[in-house]
C-alpha cells in the first residue's frame, strides 16, 4: 500500500510541472502585459517610464525562454516566487485566502452530505413514490440552478424579510473574520454562501446516492441478508449503503477539490476573499506568477483528493488491494 | 501672524461642517472600495484609486485642495505647509515653509528633509523606482531642503500648472530615512503623518486605520477610526449600503444605483452628484485608412447629437455635461457658445449630418464599415459606444463593436491594431495644462493612441503651458481646442463623465470633487449618530 501511495504522490510531480508548462503559455498568448494593466488599468494616464520600470521590476522584459527555464526550476524546488501584481510571495497570497476557502469548502460539504446521502437512500427505497418525486424535482433544482443566482436571491431575500420584520434591512457581514476571532461573525458570513454551494452539491450527490442505491439494492447479498432474516435497517446501513457509498465518495472527493479554487463567482456574490476570486483576480490582472501558482494549487487538490478517496475505497470495500 | 493663520485654519474647518451640523467626535466611519486589492500601497508608484482610498488616510501632502472646498479647481491650502507661498525669481521659485509639531506616527519630527526626499522621489525618482506622475513634473528642476523648516521647487519655466501638479493626492509625504534605506518598504507599509495611524491591512479584503491623536490639524479627525473593505462586485456593494454594513463608496455609482438606492432608502441616503475630471474620446487611427483623411474624421464628429444625447444617456450611464478637452468646470473651458462653432458641437444636428454625408462622399467613404474598439467596462465604455454605434448609422456608416478586457485592450492601443477606439482621459486634480497633454502625437505623449505626427498642435500646447496671463492663456486654449477637435479631428470628446455618490446621510463633513482620487483623508469627516 505504501509503495502505491509513494507511486501516486510521485506520478503528480509531471502532472503538475505539465499544468504549469501549459498554464505558463497560455497565459503569455494573451495580447497586453500585467504593467499595461497595473498602470492604466485605473483610467488614469501613466508615464512611459514606469511601463518600462515595471517590465523590469517584475522580470518580463527578459526573454521567454529564460522565463520559463527559471519558473521551471523554482517550481521544481516549490518555490513560486512573488506576485507579479502585489510584489508580495505567492505562497503569502494564498495563504491569506485559502482559510476561507477551505471553510466554505468544509461546511458545503457537510451540508452535502447532510442532506443527500439521507434524501438519496430514502428517494431509493422509496422509489417512485412521491416522496422520490419530491426529492428528484429538490435535486434537479439544485442542479440546473447556478449557485451565485441562489446566491444573490437568498442576500436579497435576507435583506427584504429582515427589513420587512424589523424595519432594517440585514444582511451577512462582508468583512472576513475567522472563526477562532468571532465564532458567532465568522458563521454568519459563511453560512448562506455554505448553504448556497451545499444545496448544489448536495443535489449532484444526492442523485449519484440514489442511483447506487438502487443498483446495490438489487444485488444477491441483499436478497440473501433478507433472506437470512436480517432487519431492514441493518441491511440498508452495514450491506446496502457501505456498498453504495464507493461512487459517492469519488463524487464528493471532486466536489471538494472543486470548491477549492472553483467558487469564482460566489465569492464574488458573497464578497468573500477566497481563492477563487484571486484566481479571477490573478488572471484579469495577467499576474503569471500567480495564475501558474493556483493553477497547481488546484491540480495538487484534485490529485490529492483523488489520492485521499482511492485509499478510503479500501476501507470501504476492503475486497481492494491496491498491490 | 502665524496665530492669526491657524485661527483661520480652525475657522474655515468648522465652517462647513456646521451647515451640516455640529461635528461630533466617535465612531467607525465602514465604507467600500469597489475595486481588488490595489497592487502596492505605494502612492508615489500607483494610480489606482484603489490605493489612494485605502491608504490617504494615513499620509500628509504639501498641499491640497481645499478639503472643504473640493469642486473648486483652484483653491489650493496648505496641508504640511504654514502657508500658500507667493512665486520669486519671475516664478521659478516656490519656498514653502513647514508646520512645527508635525509627528510621524512612530513619534518621530516630520522635518522639511522628509517633505523634499518625498518629492524628490516624485518628481527625479532613482534608477529601479518607480514614479508614476513623474510627466506632470517636467517643470520642476529640484527639491530641496535648506533647513529643517525650508522646502524649495525650482522650477525650469514658469507655469500655472505648477501648483495643481503639486495638490497631487497621491504625493505622499514619506520619512526620509525609511526612503534612504528601502525605496521599496511604501510598496507593503504604511507609516505616514496623517489623521489616521495603520491599524491591519488584510490582503485584499480590508484596510483598517484609527484616529492619530497627534495629528497636527486640531480637533481633528472626527473618527474613531475607519474600515475600508474592497468589494469589486456593485451588487454587493448597493446591498451592503442598504443594510448599513457599509456607508457608501467614494468612487462613484451609476444612476441606476442612485434611483435604487434612494427609493429604498429615502432620507436616510444623501446623493451628491458634480462633473467628473474623467471622459471618453473616440480616437481615429490616423495610421489606417480612410482615417487618415480629415475628411472623414470630421465626418464621425458631426454625426454625433452631444445636446441631445447627453443629457439621454445621463439617465443610465455616468455621463453628464457636454464639454470640450478641457474640464467643464474650469475656468479655461469653453462656454456652450464657443463649443457650438466647433464640428461635433453644431446646434442643428441636420445641417451637421448633412456636412458628414457631404464628406464622406467627397472621401469616397460613403456607407463605410468599421471596427470600434472597446474596454469591457460596463460605465460608461458600452453604453458611449452603444450610442454612437447608432449615431453614425444614422448617416449610413456600419460600425462594429470589439469590446476587449483591459489587458488586451490596452495593448491594442498601443501596437495601434484598431480602426476606431473608445479612448480615455481621466486624471486627478483637475489641471487642464496637464490634462489637455493627452491630444499631443504619441511621440510627444506616450498615451496618446491616434498616430498622428502633427508639429503643429505642439506648438499650440507649448504656447498655452508656458503662457501665464490667464486672458491670453484662455484665447490660447480655444485655438488647441478647436485645432485638435475642429481643423484636425483628430479626437472626439464624448460627454463628460458624472460622478455620483450616494452616502448614508448620517455621514457629514465629505463633500463630492470632480476627481474621485482627492479629498480621501477623511479627516473632516464625522458621524451623525
Amino acid at each position: 500500500m505504501y509503495q502505491y501511495i509513494l507511486k501516486r504522490v510521485l506520478l503528480t510531480i509531471p502532472t503538475l510541472l505539465g499544468a504549469a508548462a501549459l498554464v505558463f503559455l497560455l497565459m503569455r498568448l494573451i495580447p497586453g502585459d500585467i504593467c499595461l494593466v497595473r498602470l492604466g488599468g485605473g483610467g488614469s494616464s501613466f508615464d512611459p517610464r514606469a511601463l518600462a520600470n515595471c517590465h523590469a521590476e517584475i522580470g518580463i522584459d527578459r526573454p521567454f525562454i529564460v522565463q520559463f527555464l527559471e519558473f521551471i526550476w523554482g517550481a521544481i524546488r516549490l518555490d513560486f516566487g512573488t506576485s507579479m501584481w502585489s510584489g508580495k510571495p505567492v505562497i503569502v497570497e494564498i495563504a491569506a485566502r485559502l482559510p476561507v476557502s477551505l471553510e466554505i469548502a468544509v461546511l458545503a460539504t457537510v451540508v452535502a452530505v447532510s442532506i443527500a446521502i439521507p434524501l438519496g437512500t430514502i428517494s431509493a427505497l422509496k422509489q417512485n413514490s412521491w416522496l422520490d418525486v419530491v426529492v428528484r424535482v429538490f435535486a434537479i433544482g439544485g442542479i440546473a440552478t447556478p449557485s451565485f443566482w441562489i446566491g444573490i436571491v437568498s442576500i436579497l431575500l435576507v435583506l427584504d424579510i429582515s427589513g420587512w420584520i424589523t424595519g432594517t434591512p440585514w444582511m451577512p457581514p462582508i468583512d472576513y473574520v475567522p472563526f477562532w476571532k468571532n465564532p458567532i461573525a465568522n458563521l454568519s458570513m459563511v453560512a448562506l454562501p455554505a448553504i448556497t454551494v451545499g444545496y448544489r452539491y448536495a443535489a449532484v450527490s444526492m442523485r449519484m446516492t440514489r442511483s447506487a442505491m438502487l443498483e446495490v439494492m438489487k444485488e444477491d447479498y441483499i436478497r440473501t441478508a433478507r433472506a437470512k432474516g436480517l432487519i431492514n435497517k441493518l441491511i440498508i446501513n452495514r450491506h446496502a449503503l457501505k456498498n453504495a457509498l464507493l461512487p459517492i465518495v469519488t463524487l464528493i472527493g471532486i466536489e471538494f477539490a472543486f470548491l477549492i479554487g472553483g467558487l469564482v463567482v460566489t465569492e464574488q456574490v458573497f464578497n468573500l476573499n477566497g481563492v477563487g476570486r484571486l484566481f479571477v483576480q490573478a488572471v484579469q490582472n495577467q499576474d503569471y506568477t500567480l495564475t501558474q501558482a493556483l493553477v497547481m494549487l488546484t491540480v495538487a487538490v484534485f490529485v490529492f483528493t483523488n489520492l485521499a478517496v482511492d485509499l478510503l475505497y479500501a476501507w470501504l470495500d476492503p475486497r481492494i488491494r491496491f498491490n | 501672524m502665524k496665530f492669526l493663520f491657524g485661527l483661520l485654519a480652525l475657522l474655515a474647518a468648522t465652517l462647513p461642517a456646521r451647515a451640516d451640523g455640529t461635528p461630533k467626535h466617535g465612531g467607525i466611519l465602514t465604507f467600500m472600495i469597489p475595486a481588488d486589492a490595489p497592487p502596492s500601497l505605494d502612492g508615489h508608484k500607483e494610480t489606482t484609486y484603489a490605493t489612494v482610498h485605502a491608504t490617504a488616510p494615513f499620509y500628509s501632502v504639501l498641499i491640497r485642495i481645499n478639503p472643504l472646498n473640493p469642486a473648486s479647481t483652484d483653491d489650493f491650502v496648505c496641508d504640511l505647509c504654514t502657508e500658500m507661498p507667493k512665486p520669486t525669481d519671475d516664478g521659478k521659485t516656490w519656498t514653502f515653509t513647514i508646520r512645527d509639531g508635525v509627528k510621524w506616527h512612530d513619534g518621530s519630527a516630520l522635518t522639511a528633509a522628509d517633505v523634499a526626499a518625498s518629492w524628490r522621489e516624485i518628481v527625479h525618482p532613482r534608477p529601479g523606482v518607480a514614479s508614476a506622475r513623474q510627466p506632470y513634473f517636467i517643470m520642476v528642476d529640484e527639491v530641496s531642503a535648506p533647513d529643517a523648516k525650508t522646502v524649495v521647487f525650482k522650477l525650469n519655466f514658469a507655469t500655472s500648472a505648477f501648483l495643481p501638479a503639486l495638490a497631487d493626492p497621491f504625493a505622499y509625504i514619506y520619512k526620509k530615512e525609511i526612503l534612504d534605506r528601502d525605496p521599496h518598504w511604501y510598496e507593503r507599509n504604511v507609516m505616514g503623518s496623517g489623521p489616521f495611524r495603520f491599524v491591519e491591512y488584510q490582503i485584499g479584503q480590508s484596510m483598517k486605520g484609527e484616529r492619530n491623536p497627534d495629528y497636527y490639524h486640531e480637533g481633528l479627525p472626527y473618527l474613531d477610526g475607519f474600515t475600508a473593505i474592497f468589494a469589486p462586485k456593485q451588487s454587493v456593494i448597493i446591498d451592503a449600503i442598504r443594510a448599513d454594513r457599509a456607508s457608501n463608496e467614494f468612487r462613484g455609482l451609476p444612476p441606476s444605483a442612485r434611483d435604487q438606492l434612494a427609493k429604498e432608502l429615502g432620507d436616510k441616503i444623501t446623493v451628491q452628484t458634480g462633473d467628473w475630471n474623467c471622459v471618453n474620446m473616440i480616437t481615429a487611427n490616423h495610421k489606417k485608412k480612410p482615417f487618415d483623411d480629415v475628411r472623414v474624421r470630421r465626418a464621425l464628429a458631426l454625426a454625433i447629437d452631444q445636446w441631445k444625447g447627453a443629457p439621454a444617456l445621463a439617465k443610465i450611464a455616468n455621463v453628464r455635461t457636454v464639454g470640450g478637452v478641457v474640464f467643464p468646470g474650469s475656468p479655461l473651458a469653453a462656454t456652450k457658445e464657443e463649443l457650438q462653432q466647433i464640428v461635433g458641437y453644431w446646434p442643428d444636428i441636420e445641417k451637421s449630418r448633412a456636412e458628414a454625408r457631404r464628406l464622406l462622399k467627397e472621401a469616397g467613404a460613403e456607407g463605410l464599415a468599421f471596427g470600434l474598439q472597446n474596454r469591457n467596462v460596463d460605465q460608461p465604455y458600452k453604453y458611449i459606444a452603444a450610442w454612437i454605434i447608432d449615431e453614425w448609422s444614422k448617416i449610413g456608416l456600419k460600425v462594429t463593436q470589439k469590446v476587449l478586457p483591459t489587458g488586451p485592450f490596452f495593448e491594442g492601443l498601443r501596437s495601434g491594431n484598431f480602426d476606431v477606439t473608445v479612448d480615455f482621459n481621466c486624471q486627478g486634480l483637475v489641471n487642464p495644462l496637464l490634462d489637455i497633454g493627452k491630444y499631443l502625437p504619441h511621440t510627444v505623449y506616450e498615451e496618446n493612441y491616434g498616430n498622428y505626427e502633427d508639429q503643429k498642435v505642439i506648438d499650440l500646447y507649448q504656447a498655452v503651458l508656458h503662457e501665464n496671463d490667464s486672458v491670453k492663456q484662455r484665447s490660447l486654449m480655444r485655438e488647441y481646442e478647436t485645432y485638435v477637435l475642429d481643423t484636425q479631428a483628430h479626437t472626439i470628446m464624448m460627454p463628460w463623465w458624472e460622478r455620483i455618490v450616494p452616502i448614508r446621510s448620517y455621514v457629514k463633513g465629505w463633500k463630492i470633487s470632480p476627481s474621485h482620487y482627492i479629498n480621501q483623508d477623511l479627516g473632516t469627516v464625522w458621524l451623525d449618530k
